[in-house]
């Protein structure tokens, strides 16, 4: 009897055989039937903005039948996010997936989905165009409308004819929100302006709250913000005796007394509705935009410092923008550099793409691009 | 301190009695960080117990996502590439005796200087264009950690607070950069540089889904464990490192060697931010301060700044990092369930410093007869 000679060869290609089928072996899948829909956030979930507003979204489509969500929070703009979908994918047995920060989009969203056609990616934000993979749809919501109805409440309640608006960055989405919160205060009266200070940073307490300080310093007695946390701006510019606006997600439990109103994302009922069509085998738009009339935004009540003339002019400015086709940006309008914008007659509507890339603020904001 | 570094014997090859001696010397540097990993565990374990929930699946589930499938391979490898590079510019100072913090400002850098180049270098072949972008990632980190050392060593500038401090100041230097002059006007709401054409990007391993960022950490670690550990270089600066007045004494050049290693430990940190731009990002943006940076800084001390330690520890790492999603959805754990355990570990390290020398066990006279 001769045993066969060890050969590196043979004893090579079996322990890497043994090696793979350790490592292809069955895994538990973890939803027995029904679907599987992963969400993913940049920020801490409970932020009070806008991962908070995502997982609001997520909480609705966990109460549906025959739906599991996985969520995972602080999930990085980096490799990260590309493992974190590819792991749901794999251990969960994700279909649906929704990478909620702008930042996923490109290259990782775009990277990640022609590796897995049957699953389906809806970014938020995004802008998903003709030629990209058709498995990914980007959706997202016109709030700019939301923050000229916050201007409206903050035009009423101004004494000194200041507001204060703290942002992240200059980018077209906050730009927009800046002039929208301007230009509703400016329908109240339009001697009001407002002051913007721009932290660089999508989530950095300190420089919130020193720029929060600063607009109150500068006597802004209406604050707002766009940040990924609004907490910090509201309790600060509430603790120093301002009115606050909200964004992203509902703030008035932070100071209730201070809290006028707020833009809001309505995940909550929009998400349904979306895994409602893929649970039923149909598609969701590829491309898909809403406003407050759609569903996809919404207000906070008005809170108890609200006055009559305040609340009056807001609901009926809200009962004009749901019929559709409201105009904030609307001519004769200049930057506040001495630019025209758009001449008398000339008007954006809020799902004109134009609005998307946004670079100026307008006049009566006092502050700068760059 | 530095005779346990620079001056024992290597154990000799042929007495039974130097080969025991040299491997008591040996084990000492593996078991006593690997007696503060365990230990480190054992107290996160007491935490999850607080919490209510059970170390044993924690455990398992960090298993499966980060070392049980091919796919959990490739998850953790492709998190390790950035921190092998990260951790050298902690580990290379380190052996001079300086403990430099703030590589995440040469890894941002480092992807700048590869954004900055993207357009220039669009028309030219990848062969040239590519190592272009490494070199120009590597000098733009290298020159920023580089002066960290010129100013330790010229103006007495304490070389942690300025290597921190300046990470700040690269930040914030890569927002200017990425949101003004270099700025890609159709990047509209995400500024970024100007993409790196299709063609000029690194791709990955061949049959992998890991960027050759990986292999680029690996070498860098064994050259520079060589470097230290094989040449009269390294050891000048493990001298210099063990006892400043005595290496300026002997003629040693001290100013040279730490701007010397505190510039190779930024080259390699600035190259892991041009491999984030090349491989992964595909321009610089603000995703490129990940934090891998800081986490580098735990890496080198639980390798104990030896270069090739960093390798498995950094694995180590990266499995932890790619199960944290799992174990997030899985367990109901925060993701800063992660950042208890490495602090927690961390600590310990640091405590463990203490041990060494304390067991005759570990001592090579207690094995020679």
């Amino acid at each position: 009897m001769t045993l066969p000679k060890f050969s590196r060869r043979t004893f090579l290609s079996t322990s890497a055989a043994l090696a793979a089928g350790a490592a292809f072996g069955p895994l538990p899948a973890r939803a027995a039937g029904g679907m599987t829909v992963g969400f993913i956030y940049v920020g801490p979930k409970d932020d009070f903005g806008y991962n908070q507003a995502h997982a609001e979204g997520a909480a609705a489509v966990a109460a549906m039948d025959g739906v599991t969500i996985v969520e995972e929070e602080n999930v990085a703009e980096t490799t990260d996010v590309q493992k974190s979908m590819e792991s749901m994918i794999n251990f969960d047995g994700a279909s649906l997936i929704f990478p909620t920060s702008f930042g996923y989009f490109d290259p990782h969203v775009l990277e990640v989905a022609p590796k897995y056609p049957d699953v389906r990616f809806e970014h938020a934000a995004g802008l998903w165009t003709e030629g990209m993979p058709s498995n990914i749809g980007s959706y997202f919501g016109y709030i700019g409308m939301g923050q000229y109805l916050n201007g409206i409440t903050a035009g009423h309640m101004t004494a000194s004819k200041k507001i204060g608006f703290v942002a992240a960055k200059p980018i077209p989405q906050v730009l927009l929100n800046i002039n929208s919160f301007l230009l509703g205060a400016r329908a109240v009266d339009p001697s009001i302006t407002c002051q913007v200070i721009f932290t660089g940073e999508w989530s950095l307490a300190v420089k919130e709250a020193e720029a929060t300080n600063a607009l109150a310093d500068a006597g802004c007695d209406v604050i707002t913000c766009h940040v990924d946390g609004p907490k910090v701006v509201m309790e600060t510019a509430a603790g120093r005796g301002c009115y606050i606006c909200g964004y992203h997600a509902d703030q008035s439990p932070l100071a209730p007394e201070k809290y006028l109103t707020g833009a809001e994302w309505n995940w909550a009922g929009v998400y349904p509705k979306m895994v409602q069509t893929m649970l039923d085998g149909g598609t969701i738009p590829n491309f898909l935009r809403g406003g407050l009339a759609d569903g996809f935004v919404k207000m906070s009540p008005l809170g108890p410092a609200v006055t009559d003339a305040a609340r009056t002019q807001f609901e009926a400015t809200k009962a004009e923008i749901m019929k559709g086709g409201f105009q904030v940006i609307k001519g004769p309008l200049k930057d506040n550099k001495g630019n025209e914008i758009a001449g008398a007659g000339e008007g954006f509507a809020e799902d004109d793409i134009r609005l998307e890339s946004m670079d100026y603020l307008v006049e009566g904001v006092i502050g700068a691009t760059s | 301190m530095s005779d346990r570094t620079i001056a024992a014997p290597a154990g000799g090859g042929l007495s039974p009695d130097g080969l025991l001696a040299g491997i008591a010397r040996r084990s000492e540097a593996v078991l006593i960080p690997l007696g503060a990993l365990l230990i480190g565990l054992a107290i996160f374990s007491l935490f999850l117990l607080t919490q209510g929930k059970s170390p044993a699946e924690y455990f398992a589930l960090v298993y499966k996502a980060g070392f049980g499938t091919a796919f959990s391979w490739q998850n953790t490898l492709s998190r390790t590439a950035p921190l092998l590079l990260a951790a050298l510019c902690v580990a290379l100072p380190a052996r001079l005796g300086l403990t430099v913090i703030g590589g995440e400002g040469a890894i941002v850098l480092g992807g700048v200087a590869v954004g900055a180049l993207a357009l220039p270098l669009s028309g030219f072949p990848a062969v040239i264009a590519i190592p272009v972008f490494l070199a120009a990632g590597a000098l733009a980190g290298g020159l920023w950690i580089g002066a960290v050392g010129a100013l330790r060593h010229w103006r007495g500038v304490n070389e942690t607070i300025a290597s921190l401090l300046m990470a700040y100041i690269a930040i914030a230097l890569m927002n200017h950069l990425v949101e003004g002059p270099l700025r890609d006007p159709a990047s509209l709401n995400k500024p970024s540089t100007h993409p790196l054409p299709d063609a000029l990007r690194i791709g990955n391993i061949p049959g992998w889904d890991v960027h050759w960022g990986l292999v680029a950490g690996i070498v860098a670690c064994i050259v520079s464990w060589v470097l230290i550990d094989r040449t009269t270089l390294g050891f000048a600066a493990r001298v210099a490192g063990g006892n400043v007045r005595a290496a300026q004494v002997q003629g040693l050049p001290v100013g040279k060697l730490i701007v010397g290693f505190t510039a190779l430990g930024g080259a390699f940190a600035g190259l892991a931010g041009a491999f984030e731009v090349a491989a992964v990002q595909g321009s610089a943006n603000a995703s490129l301060a990940a934090g891998y940076g800081y986490t580098g800084i735990l890496i080198a001390f639980l390798a104990r700044h030896n270069p090739l330690a960093i390798i498995p520890v950094a694995i180590l790492l990266a499995g932890f990092e790619a199960s944290s999603g799992l174990v997030q959805r899985r367990m109901g754990l925060p993701d800063a369930s992660t950042l208890v355990l490495q602090g927690i570990v961390f600590t310990v390290i640091l405590i463990s410093d203490t041990a060494y020398g304390r067991w005759k066990l570990f001592s090579p006279e207690r094995w020679r007869s």
